[in-house]
C-alpha cells in the first residue's frame, strides 16, 4: 500500500462568476504534497481564475479552501505565502533593470533560503552572458525565462505557474519539464496551467475546468515518461 | 530581524527603477517648477503681492503636482505583474507600500521641498518665511504622497483614472493646504506657527500609521477586480 501524501491544498464547492459567465462550478479538487496537477479546459474556462484564487489574488469566490486540512483565512494566507512561488501570465520582470537584479529582488523578498546564486540560476536558463543587459533587450521569450530562473533560485515547496511555456522554445519546455519533475520528485507541488501536452516522468493529474467538465471527477493519468530520468 | 532584508531590497529596487525611469519623476517636478514661475509673469512682478499669494502659490503647485505623480505609482507593477508579486510574497504587504511610498516620497515631494527656497526667493518671501515652507512641505509632502497612494491604489485598474484620483484625493489634501499656507501667512504677520505645524504633524502620523493598510487593502480589491 502506498503512503498517501498529506492533502496540502483542498477547493470546496468552488464557485465563481465574472461577468455574469459561470466559470467555476462547485469545484472540489484536492491538491497533494508531492505531486503534479495540470489544469486543463479551453480558453475562458476559468484556469487563470482557478491559479488566481488559489494564489490569494482573486478573492470575489463562493466556496470555501483548506490549507493542510485548515480552513484558509485571514492569517493562514501567509503561511501558504511562505510556501508559495506564482508566476502568472505577466512575466513580472522589469525591464528597466537587469536579469540580475531583477532575480536579486525576488530572492530577497521570498520567505525560505536560496537554493542557488541568482548568477547561477541566470545560466540554468541559458542567460548567461546576458545578465547586465537591461531586460528591454531581451526578447519575449528570454523575459520569460527571467522570471523562470526564479523556479531554480528560491526555495518554496507550492508552485503556481500559470502558462508557464509562453514563448519558451522547444529546448526550453523539455528543460522546464524536467525541472517540474524533478521538484516533484523532491516532494515539491506544481500546479500549472498549459494547453501544451506535457511529458513528466512524474504522475500528472489533469483536472478538467470548463462547462462540461465542471461537475465530472479529477481524471488521473499516471502514465510515467523516463525522458529526463 | 528579517523584516528589515527585504524592505531595504525592495527600496534599492524602487529608487533604482527611478534612477533609469527618470521622467516618471522630472515630469511633475517641471510642472511644478513652471506653474510657480508662471504666477509672477501673469499676476504682477509686484513684491507686495507676490509675497502675500506665495504660500497659495507654491502649496497649490505641490499639490497639483503630486497628484500628477500618483497616477503612476502602482501603474507599471500592476501591468507587467509585479504587483501580484507583491501581494503574494510573505512580506506584508502594507510595509511594502510604505517603502514604495517613501521611495516615491524621496523623488517627488523630498526634491521639491528641497527646491522650494529658490521658489520662496523669486516670490519675494523673508527668511522666517521660507524656513517655514521648507519645513511645511517636510511634513507636508509625506501626507500628499501616503493619501495619494491611496487613491491610486483605487483607481489602478481603471484605464483611465486621471480624474477619479483627483477627485478622490483631492479633498483630503485641503486640510494640509489649509494648515500649511496658514503658518506660513502666520509667520509672515508675525506669529508663532507652531499650531499649524503641530495639526501638520498630527496628520503626518494619522497618514503614515493608517494609509499604508488602507492602499494595501485598496491594492488587494484592485488586483482581485483585474
Amino acid at each position: 500500500m502506498r503512503n498517501r501524501p498529506k492533502p496540502m491544498l483542498r477547493t470546496a464547492a468552488l464557485s465563481c462568476c465574472r461577468d455574469d459567465r459561470r466559470l467555476l462550478d462547485r469545484l472540489s479538487v484536492t491538491f497533494e504534497a508531492g505531486k503534479a496537477y495540470q489544469l486543463e479546459g479551453p480558453n475562458g474556462s476559468g484556469k487563470t481564475t482557478l491559479i488566481r484564487i488559489l494564489a490569494g489574488l482573486f478573492t470575489d469566490f463562493e466556496g470555501e479552501l483548506f490549507w493542510y486540512d485548515r480552513l484558509l483565512k485571514a492569517a493562514l494566507w501567509d503561511e501558504l505565502r511562505a510556501h508559495l512561488l506564482y508566476i502568472g501570465h505577466a512575466p513580472a520582470v522589469k525591464l528597466a533593470l537587469t536579469p540580475l537584479e531583477n532575480l536579486q529582488t525576488y530572492l530577497e523578498l521570498s520567505a525560505g533560503p536560496a537554493r542557488c546564486t541568482p548568477m547561477e540560476a541566470l545560466g540554468k536558463v541559458g542567460l548567461r552572458g546576458y545578465e547586465d543587459l537591461s531586460c528591454y533587450q531581451l526578447s519575449a521569450g528570454q523575459k520569460r525565462r527571467v522570471a523562470l530562473a526564479r523556479l531554480y533560485l528560491e526555495s518554496a515547496p507550492l508552485w503556481l505557474l500559470d502558462e508557464p511555456f509562453t514563448a519558451i522554445d522547444r529546448k526550453g519546455v523539455e528543460q522546464l519539464e524536467c525541472l517540474l519533475a524533478s521538484h516533484v520528485h523532491e516532494g515539491g507541488t506544481v500546479i500549472v496551467t498549459t494547453h501544451h501536452a506535457l511529458q513528466l516522468s512524474c504522475p500528472l493529474q489533469k483536472v478538467q475546468l470548463g462547462r462540461e467538465a465542471s461537475r465530472r471527477a479529477v481524471s488521473q493519468s499516471d502514465e510515467v515518461i523516463d525522458r529526463c530520468l | 530581524m528579517s523584516m528589515i532584508a527585504p524592505l531595504k531590497t525592495l527600496l534599492q529596487h524602487e529608487l533604482r527603477l527611478y534612477a533609469r525611469q527618470r521622467s516618471a519623476w522630472i515630469n511633475p517636478l517641471c510642472f511644478f517648477l513652471m506653474v510657480v514661475a508662471m504666477f509672477p509673469i501673469g499676476v504682477s512682478p509686484q513684491s507686495d503681492l507676490l509675497k502675500e499669494i506665495a504660500p497659495g502659490i507654491i502649496w497649490v503647485s505641490a499639490l497639483l503636482s503630486t497628484l500628477l505623480a500618483a497616477e503612476h505609482l502602482f501603474k507599471q507593477d500592476l501591468d507587467d505583474g509585479f504587483l501580484e508579486q507583491m501581494l503574494v510574497s510573505s512580506t506584508p504587504l502594507f510595509l511594502v507600500v510604505l517603502v514604495k511610498v517613501f521611495s516615491h516620497w524621496l523623488v517627488s515631494g523630498l526634491t521639491l521641498t528641497l527646491l522650494s527656497p529658490l521658489l520662496a526667493l523669486m516670490l519675494f518671501l523673508d527668511v522666517e518665511q521660507t524656513k517655514t515652507l521648507f519645513i511645511t512641505l517636510l511634513m507636508g509632502t509625506p501626507v500628499l504622497s501616503l493619501v495619494s497612494s491611496i487613491g491610486a491604489a483605487l483607481t489602478v485598474g481603471i484605464r483611465r483614472g486621471g480624474v477619479l484620483i483627483s477627485l478622490i484625493v483631492l479633498p483630503l489634501y485641503v486640510p494640509v493646504l489649509i494648515f500649511a499656507t496658514g503658518a506660513i501667512q502666520a509667520v509672515g504677520e508675525g506669529y508663532s506657527a507652531s499650531g499649524q505645524l503641530a495639526l501638520m504633524g498630527a496628520m503626518l502620523a494619522l497618514s503614515v500609521t493608517l494609509a499604508p493598510f488602507a492602499t494595501a487593502v485598496a491594492l488587494r480589491i484592485s488586483v482581485s477586480q483585474q
